[in-house]
């Protein structure tokens, strides 16, 4: 079972499954490092799915489905960032709202505009192109594994690069920074703390809209009701793991991923769907803890150590 | 002279009180104000409007250079050549130096990138200007209060800053670095720039100061020139009264010892050894002050001392007895008070009543209570009682706490503490961030608990206080007492030497 399951095909299922949490935890990860603990991924994916297959059935085009994405995502971000920022109300009640709204709101949708329950699918909907590289296919376990993936896995190494150079290396994202470690150290320097923040959650939109184009025009071309999948808590605690650093974070969403992409192929091996489906949050719970641990038993040793030292 | 600023009028009105009641400030060019007043005033909401915070004001308009400007938002006041040293520092922790001048005014190289080295190029240039040396590449968190400042002040002459405006700079100076200070304002006044300098330290507005404007509940009480004037008067101006600037103190009547610290030594929060080896004797009616720069471990030592901070070795000796593993309420219950440096973490709870932050320690004893039962006539009488002998300002004792200005806050943790059988009194900062009339109030305070044969540590920062009211100074530096004087054998200065660790007894 072990060379069955440790193929090739579990690093492409890897990839795969790593590019939605990614997107969304770029997203996060840059509200996170302005000051805003975002919770609203998970519902901002769904709202961006969903809005994918609307804009590609009716427009007839996959690009124009990406940006409605985008826009919807965006519409619902403004709702957020009006409260978070102006009204300055809790983001985890704002979050749990938007996730909540958008659970009921795209299965409204989906009902109203498409007359079906559950799952709306259609030949008519345009996929995502996939991507073929002409000079990996001659390498056969390197084509197997990076080679003609949808659009968007691609796209999101190069967000990864992106925004790593966003934080660290730019006049904005040292005031991203800023306003997420000393707000008023930045406001007093003259720049708007509330300002910096609404483009974090633009951009987090932006790349929520990504992904959930990404799950509904990726592979398959379809919706499903509840489609984001926890993937939005994921890249939570992914942000959390990744302490905002996009290297480590994607590093960690690439984890999730591969537990994710294991999930896939154990359910190909008969190991029953619900069973494996437990494998990426058992995951979340156990590096949780792992982490935890680590930081508790970190502080006693150099606790003692100091003590033995001084003693 | 040429006006730099002119507020005309200036009315701000918060929630529950009118900060500002139709002031009218100016600064003309040049020159050194000081603008003084108890806590609450209204001195730093003034100066805040003036830097674009705190915005909108209710009514009143504001002149730069002679021009109405409506300054809406801190960049305004930047572009205006307006800057302000906050009283708690405006540096993110995390960053450089170098980051930390440029942020809000950043270079760019290939019209994208953060330029860096062009920060750290800029930081070397207007450090050594200015002849205060600084590493652009520390990390600001790594750096002492002292140094801070300066950057603080480097950032804003950095954004082409003229009218520099500084709220309570000396609080977190030694005397040598105030000296500092004065000589930097000094240069940069003779540089043709003005400045605006907050205090509520009498000595250091004679010191330093050309004008002086002051401030009492929200409104100025005088305009005065600094020659022509004198502490007293000042004094007067702030309190609405004569205030006493020596309390009155009698010879102490040392009645044995209470409290013995034997080497002992505790960690800090970071894991640092933060109490290393401390050695001392307290005794009953003497006040014993320890002086020393913050965070040399004085507050592991009150921590220690009352319980809350594990004890790594030695031995606390508490009239005669080992307490080493007491509880802090046990240790409480043989008679250790103790009031905390920081009166909203540690020394109330914000969000309970005033009645409840009150009785606090005491509600679930004799005659408050009997075993579940509590007595809330009692209860209430007893808090009523508290509130009028320590004057806390308060409309009734059942509003939540966070409505008491700092004074009162501070009035509420001492009547608590000075209200049960006490021996021993452990007293962290009590007059930090307090106005004039309650320093006065509470110094009385404290020394009539010394007078009732009460052993007393305190720790302040404040060299004023410790002169003031200790029978001896003890000096901490880095975890550890690095002398022992008499009040009447040290001056400022050379005491100043021992908190920087320029100097110590063996």
């Amino acid at each position: 079972m072990f060379r069955e399951l440790f193929t090739p095909q579990l690093l492409r299922a890897t990839i795969r499954m790593t590019t939605p949490i990614i997107l969304a935890a770029l997203g996060g990860l840059l509200t996170y490092k302005a000051g805003i603990f975002n919770i609203a991924m998970e519902g901002m994916i769904l709202v961006g799915a969903f809005s994918a297959v609307v804009g590609g059935y009716f427009l007839g085009n996959c690009w124009l489905g990406v940006i409605v994405a985008i826009l919807a995502v965006l519409l619902i971000s403004a709702i957020y960032g009006f409260f978070v920022v102006k009204l300055k109300s809790n983001e985890f009640i704002i979050g749990i709202a938007i996730n909540i709204f958008a659970n009921g709101i795209t299965v409204y949708l989906l009902r109203a505009i498409f007359g079906v329950k559950g799952a709306f699918s259609s030949p008519e909907i345009p996929g995502l192109p996939d991507v073929s590289f002409p000079l990996l296919d001659k390498i056969g376990i390197l084509n197997t594994i990076l080679n003609n993936h949808s659009i968007f896995i691609y796209l999101s190494w190069l967000f990864v690069l992106l925004i790593y150079i966003l934080i660290y290396k730019t006049p904005l994202g040292i005031r991203i920074r800023a306003a997420g470690e000393h707000p008023k150290a930045l406001e007093t320097a003259g720049v708007s703390v509330s300002k910096i923040r609404y483009i974090t959650i633009i951009l987090n939109g932006i790349l929520c809209g990504f992904a959930g184009a990404h799950l509904s025009l990726g592979y398959l071309t379809l919706f499903t009701e509840g489609m984001s999948d926890g993937r939005g808590w994921i890249a939570v605690a992914t942000v959390i793991f990744g302490e905002g650093n996009p290297i480590m974070t994607f590093a960690i969403a690439s984890l999730f991923g591969f537990t994710d992409g294991l999930a896939f192929l154990l359910q190909g091996l008969g190991i029953p769907d619900r069973f494996a489906r437990i494998v990426p949050h058992f995951t979340v719970i156990f590096a949780l803890f792992i982490v935890a641990r680590r930081a508790v038993l970190k502080i006693a040793r150099k606790k003692r150590e100091v003590i033995r030292k001084e003693t | 002279m040429e006006k730099v600023v002119e507020m005309r009028g200036i009315t701000k009105i918060f929630p529950t009180v009118i900060a500002n009641n139709d002031v009218d400030f100016s600064l003309y060019k040049g020159e050194i104000q000081a603008l003084v007043g108890e806590n609450g005033a209204g001195k730093t909401t003034l100066m805040s409007i003036l830097y674009g915070m705190n915005q909108p004001i209710d009514s009143g308009r504001i002149f730069i250079n002679g021009k109405e400007e409506r300054i809406y938002h801190p960049h305004v006041a930047i572009n205006k050549g307006i800057g302000m040293v906050h009283q708690h520092f405006m540096l993110v922790p995390s960053f450089t130096v170098s980051e930390n001048i440029v942020l809000g005014h950043e270079k760019r190289k290939n019209g994208i990138l953060l330029d860096k080295e062009e920060a750290i190029k800029i930081t070397k240039e207007i450090s050594k200007k200015h002849g205060f040396l600084v590493a652009p590449m520390a990390r600001v968190q790594d750096l002492p209060l002292g140094i801070q400042q300066r950057i603080e002040i480097l950032k804003l002459l950095y954004r082409g800053t003229d009218i520099l405006i500084l709220d309570e700079p000396t609080a977190v100076l030694t005397p040598q670095e105030i000296k500092e200070l004065f000589s930097t304002i000094r240069s940069l006044v003779s540089e043709g720039r003005s400045i605006v300098f907050i205090t509520h330290k009498l000595p250091e507005v004679m010191a330093i100061s050309d004008r002086v404007t002051v401030m009492r509940k929200g409104r100025i009480t005088g305009v005065l020139e600094t020659k022509k004037t004198t502490m007293k008067e000042i004094a007067k101006l702030m309190v609405g009264r004569e205030v006493l600037f020596q309390v009155e103190k009698e010879e102490p009547h040392f009645k044995g010892v209470v409290l013995e610290l034997n080497n002992i030594k505790a960690l800090s929060d970071r894991i640092l050894l933060a109490v290393n080896g401390v050695s001392l004797k307290v005794q009953a009616g003497e006040i014993l002050g320890i002086a020393g720069i913050e965070g040399n471990g004085q507050t592991e030592l009150a921590e220690v001392v009352t319980g809350l901070r594990p004890l790594v070795s030695g031995e606390i000796i508490f009239q005669s007895k080992n307490i080493n593993k007491a509880s802090p309420r046990q240790r409480r219950e043989m008679g250790i008070a103790h009031i905390p440096e920081d009166r909203l973490k540690t020394g109330i709870s914000i969000d309970a009543t005033i009645q409840d932050n009150l009785v606090m320690g005491a509600h679930y004893k004799k005659p408050l209570a009997r075993g579940i039962h509590r007595y809330l006539r009692q209860t209430k009488d007893y808090a009523e009682k508290l509130i009028n002998e320590y004057d806390i300002r308060t409309a009734n004792q059942n509003l939540p706490t966070i409505s008491l200005s700092g004074g009162n806050l501070q009035r509420l943790v001492i009547a608590r503490e000075f209200s049960f059988d006490s021996k021993l009194l452990i007293i962290s900062q009590p007059t930090r961030g307090i106005d004039i009339g309650s320093i006065e109030f509470l110094h009385e305070k404290i020394l009539s608990m010394r007078d009732k044969g009460n052993a007393i540590l305190l720790i302040s920062a404040d060299l004023d206080e410790i002169y003031a009211l200790s029978d001896r100074i003890a000096v901490m530096y880095e975890g550890e007492m690095v002398g022992e004087f008499h009040p009447d054998e040290i001056g400022r200065e050379e005491l100043g030497l021992y908190m920087t660790g320029a100097k110590r007894e063996n």
